[in-house]
């Protein structure tokens, strides 16, 4: 493997989210097509201007043909890409590379769900393969917890630990506007919460929510010249390692430790260079596996990691500063909002914006801890 | 001649609990056309039927059903699965216990299913 990579070559010129929350009476394709309209006139560009479409969708296994359909596109390049929510960061590094190489021009990447609205259920036909499915685990939610009891056995990780995951979490989205759970959250209330497939309990899961996302990007040069300051790609990287849970060598470490790796290896940068992380938190467990694996701690180290207070406002790292799929949003599928908020973070204007943050890193996971995908974010200044 | 799946699963129904290996060893589980990584052929061998608990979650529906639970058994000759032990409480089932297969029965299908294995 080579990782050759155009580093900081192609940005992020435009990105914009829409019905974040509840949003009741849109479709999952209109609400995608109002972030992507958004996104476009964000960076200053018009739908005319956008010639290739990267897009995975819930609920439209075509999406990438329906949505060019739906804003009257006709895309020299569709990418329709099925690896779950790590999705958008793998669209990243192939729009990137098709930018560097004059291949494409100007790349949109679209994504949105109303499942909230829609009645609540993960809107997908995705499901545990025929092996597992006659002992009837909960899809998704089983797979983590068979990692996150045995992350467990074999370093003492605690509920309490992960509940401090869903604590830091409502702590960043309780200063953002746009997150849809605000409120007091306790250790208490975590503890209390009803446990649906040990040890995983409600407050360990995700939000169900509506909501929509959408990045432009184009060559760094041409981006200088529009109307946002470019978020140049430093490094994207990502790895398959299986799909099912029982397939796994060691469920308590993810492909993430390799996808991390190559991306920052790309980006030139190391984990102790990045204060800013947003981390597909699906599930409290995966942020503590995902610091684990990215390099950010040792292996066996994120419960005590998370515990003290590490990724909360004012910790050593902050991570998922919207508030994560855990507070802000997750509608189904969630890797573009984490690259939205890595990229505002460089721009300067998240709602919890870190000052001087000039390198930023978007995780994304899709499957059940199958897919893993990583992104390097910079500013002008990291190139 | 029939696929890799369809051969375990009419081994399952006359009641065998069949395995494939790779040209080095490695057992393989769920079944194959060839061996992972090496794209060689496999052969079939019977299982022992004997593992260990690597992993397990108690899944509590809303009331009035039951809990059940799941578990990951890393089975002796390597490969890990995805099964269910009988007569297993939160309390009594644990990561490490070991285990014994046998095939049961669910929908009419023949099902793989363990017991610990003191209850033997």
């Amino acid at each position: 493997m080579s990782d050759n990579f155009p580093r900081g070559r192609a940005a992020i010129a435009g990105l914009a989210t829409f019905g974040i929350g509840e949003k009741p009476g849109y479709s999952a394709m209109e609400l995608t097509a109002e972030a992507a309209t958004r996104a476009v006139a964000d960076a200053g560009l018009t739908l005319g201007d956008v010639d290739a479409l990267f897009i995975c969708q819930p609920d439209d296994f075509f999406a990438g043909l329906s949505f060019a359909e739906h804003l009257g596109m006709r895309p020299a390049y569709t990418d329709n890409n099925r690896t779950g929510g790590s999705a958008f960061m793998s669209h990243m590094a192939v729009a990137a590379m098709m930018l560097d190489c004059g291949y494409i021009d100007c790349a949109l990447i679209a994504y949105g769900s109303n499942q909230r609205s829609a009645g609540g259920k993960l809107a997908t036909r995705i499901t545990h393969n025929q092996w597992d499915a006659p002992y009837a685990p909960l899809f998704p939610v089983t797979s983590y917890a068979l990692a996150a009891a045995r992350h467990m056995h074999d370093y003492g990780t605690t509920r309490a630990q992960m509940a401090s995951v869903a604590l830091a979490a409502r702590a960043w989205a309780n200063t953002n506007p746009e997150a849809f759970a605000r409120g007091p959250l306790t250790l208490e209330d975590c503890l209390a919460a009803r446990i649906i497939s040990s040890p995983i309990s409600t407050r360990d899961c995700c939000l169900v929510t509506d909501g929509a996302a959408a990045i432009v990007m184009t060559r760094t040069d041409r981006a200088r010249d529009l109307a946002q300051p470019p978020v140049p790609l430093l490094g994207a990287a990502a790895a398959t390692w299986w799909n099912a849970i029982a397939q796994a060598d060691d469920v308590t470490v993810t492909a993430a430790r390799e996808s991390g790796a190559r991306a920052m290896a790309m980006a030139g940068v190391k984990p102790a260079d990045i204060k800013v992380a947003q981390l597909y938190d699906a599930f409290t467990i995966n942020t503590i596996l995902f610091l684990e694996d990215l390099g950010f701690c040792a292996k066996g180290e994120g419960g005590p990691f998370v515990e003290s207070g590490s990724i909360a406002p004012g910790g050593s790292i902050a991570v998922n500063t919207n508030g994560g799929g855990l507070s802000c949003c997750h509608p189904g599928m969630y890797g573009l909002f984490a690259i939205i908020e890595a990229a505002r973070q460089i721009r300067g204007d998240a709602a919890n914006q870190q000052p001087g943050t000039h390198v930023a890193l978007a995780h994304g996971n899709g499957g059940t801890l199958s897919s893993q995908a990583t992104v390097i974010l910079g500013s002008l200044d990291s190139l | 001649m029939t696929g890799p799946e369809e051969l375990w699963r009419d081994a399952l129904a006359n009641g065998r609990f069949l395995l494939q290996r790779t040209d080095d060893g490695q057992a393989v589980f769920p079944p194959r056309a060839v061996a992972p990584g090496s794209g060689t052929p496999l052969e079939w061998i019977e299982a022992s039927g004997r593992g260990t608990i690597y992993s397990v979650s108690w899944i509590y529906p809303r009331p009035p059903a039951p809990p059940y639970h799941v578990a990951l058994i890393t089975l002796d000759e390597g490969a890990r699965l995805m099964s269910r032990v009988l007569d297993a409480t939160p309390e009594a089932l644990a990561i490490g216990q070991r285990v014994k297969a046998f095939i049961g029965e669910s929908d009419g299908a023949p099902l793989l299913l363990f017991r610990r294995e003191q209850e033997e």
